[in-house]
């Protein structure tokens, strides 16, 4: 049990020292996409290894003084694609080894842990350069990881190796320098603004929270990120838990809350079980619960799993959510920092915001306000996936332009193409092009170009992609993820997808474009929620963008991306033919027609577009035109 | 009626998270999990238990795309029959399934819950075509002589 | 005093709830389906939106009002949106108006027409699902629902049933008892609540109305119809007769017009059970067993008791509803009185209500296997007989009702409203018509439209507790008191309905707050100007009780499950 700040720093400085013990430390990266490439394998295949060589030790543990070598699963070290990861630590010296086998295991061991040298093959290489340390790797040199500083470094599972890299410095210096009040000004004059989407001030949130008569309040936090191509909340929750506890903790104590809650995505198990362990971890410390360090403070935490809604990251969908409901969201005023959880005063902050407070608090707001714009401080992490050289979570200051995220830690365009545009903010946001490549990007400047950071997933796309199609994408999933509450996001979505099906079908209209646009416009300026008024921003912001893209799908029947399938049409080459039939007998829609021994004909109003004819074909004579 | 012990793992579960309105998600969330699926009976059992009105626990429970009312088997077996999938024959695929396991349009899971065959309109692999997919896992070019395959090895799977 | 501005123009506001209300104060008529001031607020239809002088738009349903604000109802934007949200509604909905149920009373309909919409432009691709018709007292039509929530509301908020409920979500989303149950098995009490409140015809009151036409036109039947006390100031509504107002006499000529052959009145029955009711409170004060004693004339209320609080199904009254004693009561009469003619009696009682359509099934209250009455026809399906027949209720002369079952007391007539039982039953137990003991009573706190009313009357040195309650959920809490031992009463008077029977679930539209009002108004007026104040002094009463009921009350009077 740690019960006093004595106590605390005692475990801080035997945790640091036993660190500094370690002669290595192998380090397999244990986040969800190195997982799904096989990193549990290459962990038990280190033990397996190592399960007779004395020294190793799995816990972290003050008694075993003879260990010289650790194993350990950490956060996600950054480079997913290029999963299993694999760190191996001698003192100061860090080697980072990718797409590890199970096979590179045991010279891993051989030459890097026992004797330094490094195997080559396995190290990360860009234009020719091979790189050893991660820090040298452009896609992180080029970041400013304050977030996820810990990523890769320290056990994410272990409360000693958080405490030992400065965690709950913030809530000490809370709990014993400051009152409440201090507390949330600190967080105000920093800055820091929800990371969740709409970039509201935390600490104008927890005054207000803070101001209310009644007395009962919580802490609520939002993990339930679903925008596809996100995942940077899913991996602060399972590469540095403890740090969303802490910060979670220090808002419960400026705001006067004894309970919080932490809502997290059903699809994200592996947050829930790291979670759950810091939690246990922390219960059986005394660090949850009554009196924490012997002060007045008293908090527990609780878990929501969710069930798979989409809305239920709106605060007032999630908020009934965890209440046993369905998750519709609710008419505001009154707002959630009065009447949220169980129409109590809530402060409901995402992952990445309650993350961010620990080293506020513990470093001061000018340290903060030293990174990121005037107006939005701070770095943010985004998730860059799509047609991008490395793909990956990426922590940037504010402010950073388009061009640096693309270009130097993303590594340009994949195999040489090039770049169409970013759709940034998921199903809520628009998407920037060349013309935005060097807008500093914030919270004010992105809402300005009608898109917005969201969560912040950023899905690169290249000249292979129809913009048509990317809006039917998220209107797509914005309608199966409506709630069905307010008529313009459940009717007018609904059309609007039947719209947009029917452009890249090829039977769209240039009525359909206004249609578009004037249920866009209902749609986003009466809907219940946030979701339902920025479901429209997909279409509204490719239709600014690519209306020529629009117009060519409608006028022309043509996808200048070759991207729609129903805009292909199967030609057979009169010169390649050998009128065998084979065609037209595979065909399923009657549409080839033709004499045998004489070149056959596809009849492009019969057609159906499935490619049969194509596969059937023994002498290549069919081709596709777009 | 479900069986008495269904009764019994529900109370368990119940008793583990409380009987208030707040635990309905996580307790349904137990039983779907022990089940791999929600049984209507439960639902119901559990709302009376919380004492929340049936409609509004049937309410919940179709809100979230999680929960299932209808029993899958152990191995959820989906037929793409998507265009590409279609026109490559995978109605045949699909035949086979039906015919191997006994299933039918109207019946989708084995009796010993160990196989549901569902279509899909697509599984985006139409590359692959036909495909299907067993749990998460996708089996490229499927025939019917691979579909009896892979029947086999899972039930061998199952049994080891 | 605190000012907006609406439409440039200065309004005056105090404690409106919400921008809505302070709007409508101002005679602004602004569009809403889902908003309604007696249940919780859900900002779901958004077609009462406003434009502030910023341009920022919002629900004035959701909008506390605050001072020196500037608002505008009715720009071309809010014009354009809500044409737009009309439009996809229209274009979900199942548009068979010129058959449907509610055409003429459908908000739907109305709205599209008075804010123009000429032309829906999106194809109905909303998968058609089946009508839920298994209930005596109303209809499911799913393919008419625009997802409101107003009736899953009332259900749950007003009614504490919460039969029906939302399923599925976003364009999926349907509104449905669990599990796909029809209604028949369900809980479901019949009320109609959810019918008073649907802006559509996605709820509607099932309609007999054919079958009392048939029997009307079938000479071998003689017809006879009772009137409830609430149908007399509802009927008028359609008919251009001010609300509330009593338009009995009319109705009466309207009925034989019709083709009814007698016409008696439900509040004589409403007499014969302030005589049994109190009879039976005394005989259980005396005994001091199964109280409190609960009332039984609301059928809702009586299933709602079977099914969700069984442990009391002996407090209630075994009397028979009001309508069930005149429907015994009229069968008796034609037994004892064969028609000369040899037509068999049909018995059609016009009800404010929808639960009864059950209650007359009910076997316990049928007298030696025969079910008493008929049928029941709501105020709305009556409204729909008289102008299908091409009357036009307002001109009519007035008529007299039938003898001998046409004389009621005023204290039968304030049955129709909340409280009037109680304040019949005490009239009878203090056994004075002098206007200051009328007044009295009055004043005990059994008059008003609150839910629940408590008051405790002195009588014969006893102290009476009393309880009024309408709407089930505050019966439910009501009663939950009194078995927790929180509360205890004597008699707890229950109906169904918010306010009773005038706002019942088959009562003509609109059923509003002001409508209410009106009604309840109508039937004090009636007790007011009525010659007999007391039950045991209409004389009629004295007849039967010496007549067709000598020796047998408790046959035509009580029924069978009693718990005695």
């Amino acid at each position: 049990m740690i019960q006093t700040r004595e106590a605390m720093d005692a475990l801080r400085q035997q945790a640091r020292e036993k660190l500094e013990s370690y002669d290595c430390r192998i380090l397999v990266c244990s986040g969800t996409g190195c997982i799904a490439t096989g990193s549990e394998r290459i962990y038990e295949k280190f033990l397996e290894i190592v399960k007779d060589v004395p020294g190793v030790t799995l816990e972290f543990a003050p008694h075993d003084k003879d260990a010289h070598i650790g194993i350990k699963k950490t956060g996600c070290q950054g480079v997913c694609e290029l999963g299993p990861l694999v760190r191996i630590q001698r003192g100061k010296e860090v080697v980072q080894y990718i797409k590890v086998a199970p096979e590179d295991c045991e010279e891993i061991f051989e030459r890097t842990v026992r004797h330094g040298e490094i195997v080559e093959r396995l190290l990360y290489r860009q234009k020719g350069v091979a790189y050893q340390s991660p820090e040298e790797i452009p896609f992180i040199a080029k970041q400013t990881r304050m977030l996820v500083e810990n990523f890769g470094k320290y056990d994410s599972e272990s409360l000693e190796e958080y405490v030992a890299g400065g965690g709950f410095k913030g809530l000490e210096r809370a709990l014993f320098e400051m009152q409440p009040e201090d507390v949330i000004e600190t967080i105000d004059r920093s800055g820091l603004r929800g990371r969740g989407g709409g970039g509201f001030p935390t600490g104008k949130k927890w005054r207000q929270v803070a101001a209310q008569s009644e007395p009962v309040r919580y802490v609520v936090c939002n993990g339930d990120e679903g925008d596809p191509g996100a995942f940077m909340d899913g991996s602060v929750m399972e590469g540095d838990p403890f740090r969303l506890v802490e910060g979670m903790m220090i808002a419960a104590y400026a705001v006067g809350a004894r309970d919080g809650y932490i809502y997290v995505r059903a699809e994200y198990p592996m947050s829930v079980r790291r979670l759950r362990h810091a939690i246990e971890e922390l219960e059986k410390q005394g660090l949850l619960g009554d009196h924490i360090l012997g002060t007045e403070f008293s908090f527990r935490l609780h878990i929501n799993r969710g069930a798979g809604a989409f809305v239920c990251g709106e605060g007032s969908a999630l908020t009934a959510s965890i209440e046993g409901k369905r998750g519709m969201p609710r008419v505001k005023p009154p707002r959630t920092v009065e009447k949220g959880l169980w129409e109590k005063p809530t402060v409901l902050n995402n992952v990445e915001t309650f993350a961010n407070v620990p080293k506020i608090i513990q470093n001061g707001a000018d340290w903060y306000r030293s990174v990121g714009t005037e107006n939005s401080p701070g770095t943010k992490t985004f998730s860059l996936t799509g047609a991008i050289q490395n793909t990956g979570l990426i922590e940037v200051p504010m402010g950073t332009t388009l061009r640096e995220i693309i270009f130097d830690i993303g590594g340009g365009i994949k195999d040489g193409g090039e770049f169409k545009a970013v759709q940034i903010g998921g199903p809520s946001g628009g998407c920037l092009t060349q013309e935005h490549l060097d807008v500093p990007l914030d919270f004010d400047s992105l809402k300005k170009l009608g898109a917005m950071i969201g969560s912040g997933g950023m899905v690169v796309m290249d000249q292979h992609t129809c913009m048509v199609e990317v809006a039917r994408f998220f209107m797509n999933f914005t309608q199966n993820e409506s709630c069905g509450k307010c008529v313009p996001c459940r009717e007018g979505t609904k059309r609007m997808l039947e719209i947009l099906e029917r452009i890249v079908g090829g039977r769209g209209t240039m009525e359909d474009l206004d249609m578009l646009e004037t249920l866009a416009s209902t749609i986003s300026e009466t809907a219940l929620c946030g979701l339902g008024k920025s479901a429209a921003q997909p279409v509204m912001s490719t239709l600014h963008n690519f209306r020529d893209e629009y117009i060519a799908h409608v006028v022309d029947k043509k996808c200048p991306a070759h991207a729609c399938a129903a805009m292909r049409r199967f030609v057979i080459s009169a010169d390649r033919c050998k009128g065998c039939s084979k065609c037209a007998r595979n065909c399923p829609a009657d549409a080839i027609s033709g004499v045998v021994r004489s070149p056959f004909r596809i009849d492009p109003e019969k057609c159906i577009r499935c490619g049969a004819c194509e596969s059937a074909c023994a002498f290549g004579a069919i081709h596709i035109e777009w | 009626m479900l069986e008495k012990s269904y009764y019994d793992r529900a109370d368990a579960i119940i008793a583990s998270h409380g009987a208030v309105q707040a635990a309905l998600i996580p307790i349904i969330q137990d039983i779907q999990a022990e089940y791999r699926y929600l049984p209507a009976e439960l639902l119901a059992y559990v709302a009376k238990r919380l004492n929340i009105n049936e409609a509004k626990a049937y309410g919940v429970a179709t809100f979230y795309e999680n929960f299932s009312f209808e029993p899958k088997g152990k191995y959820v077996i989906k037929v793409c029959d998507g265009t590409a999938c279609h026109v490559r024959k995978s109605i045949p695929v699909l035949e086979t399934f039906y015919r191997v396991l006994g299933l039918s349009k109207e019946k989708h899971t084995t009796d010993d819950m160990l196989f549901t065959v569902e279509t899909v309109s697509c599984l985006g692999a139409c590359g692959l075509a036909p495909t299907v997919m067993v749990n998460e896992e996708v089996h490229p070019r499927m025939t019917p002589e691979k579909a009896e395959a892979l029947i086999s090895s899972l039930r061998e799977e199952s049994q080891a | 005093m605190r000012y907006m501005t609406i439409n440039n123009r200065r309004v005056e506001f105090s404690d409106e709830k919400n921008v809505l209300a302070v709007i409508r104060s101002a005679g602004i008529d602004l569009p809403t389906f889902c908003y309604h001031s007696e249940l919780s607020t859900y900002g779901a239809c958004r077609m009462c939106v406003v434009e502030d002088d910023r341009g920022r738009i919002f629900t004035s349903c959701s909008e506390p009002p605050r001072d020196g604000m500037v608002i505008y109802t009715n720009t071309q934007r809010l014009q354009q949106h809500r044409r737009m949200i009309l439009e996809l509604l229209l274009a979900s909905h199942c548009r068979d108006c010129t058959t449907c149920v509610v055409n003429g009373d459908c908000t739907l309909q109305k709205l599209a027409k008075r804010l123009g919409v000429r032309q829906v432009r999106f194809e109905n691709t909303r998968k058609e699902l089946p009508m839920d018709t298994t209930s005596p007292s109303i209809v499911l039509n799913p393919n008419k629902c625009i997802l409101c929530g107003d009736c899953v509301r009332t259900c749950d908020e007003i009614q504490g049933l919460g039969i029906l409920d939302f399923a599925y979500r976003g364009s999926k989303a349907i509104v449905a008892p669990a599990f796909g149950k029809k209604l028949r098995e369900t809980q479901c009490v019949g009320c109609g609540q959810c019918r008073i409140v649907c802006p559509t015809g996605a709820i509607t009151v099932k309609y007999d109305v054919e079958a009392v036409w048939e029997a009307i036109g079938d000479p071998k039947k003689r017809v006879v119809a009772q009137i409830a006390p609430a149908v007399r100031v509802a009927i008028g509504d359609k008919f251009g007769i001010a609300k509330g107002e009593n338009a009995l006499g009319r109705l009466v000529t309207a009925l034989r017009r019709i083709g009814f052959d007698e016409v008696y009145d439900t509040n004589f029955g409403a007499d014969l059970t302030v005589m049994e009711e109190s009879q039976e409170f005394l005989e259980r004060l005396e005994s001091g067993e199964n109280l409190p004693l609960l009332t039984s004339c609301c059928p809702g209320w009586v299933k709602f008791c079977e099914e969700r609080y069984p442990e009391f199904r002996g407090n209630v009254s075994t009397c028979r509803s009001p309508m069930q004693m005149v429907g015994a009561v009229l069968k008796e009469e034609a037994r004892v009185h064969p028609d000369p003619d040899g037509r068999e009696t049909v018995v059609v009682a016009i009800m404010p209500c929808t639960a009864k359509k059950a209650e007359i099934r009910r076997p316990e209250h049928f007298t030696d296997g025969v079910q008493d009455v008929d049928y029941v026809i709501t105020t709305a399906e009556l409204t729909s007989m008289i102008q299908e027949a091409g009357i036009d209720l307002a001109a009519l002369e007035e008529q007299a009702l039938d003898m001998p079952f046409g004389i009621a007391s005023g204290a039968g007539a304030i049955f129709g409203v909340t409280g009037g039982v109680t304040e019949a039953v005490l009239r009878r137990l203090v056994g004075s018509s002098r206007s200051e003991v009328l007044e009295q009573i009055s004043f005990t706190g059994v008059r008003g439209m609150e839910g629940i009313k408590e008051t405790v009357i002195d009588y014969k040195g006893r102290e009476l507790h009393i309880a009024v309650v309408n709407g089930l959920r505050n019966a439910a809490a009501v009663l939950d008191r009194v078995k927790a031992g929180e509360s205890r009463y004597d008699f707890i008077e229950i109906m169904a309905c918010k306010n009773g029977c005038i706002a019942g679930g088959g009562q003509p539209f609109p059923v509003v707050v002001s409508t209410k009002e009106a009604r309840q108004k109508g039937l004090y007026k009636i007790d007011r100007t009525s010659q007999i104040k007391l039950s045991n002094e209409n004389p009629l009463i004295k007849q039967a009780y010496n007549g067709i009921l000598k020796g047998k009350e408790h046959k035509l009077l009580h029924n069978t499950h009693g718990a005695h």
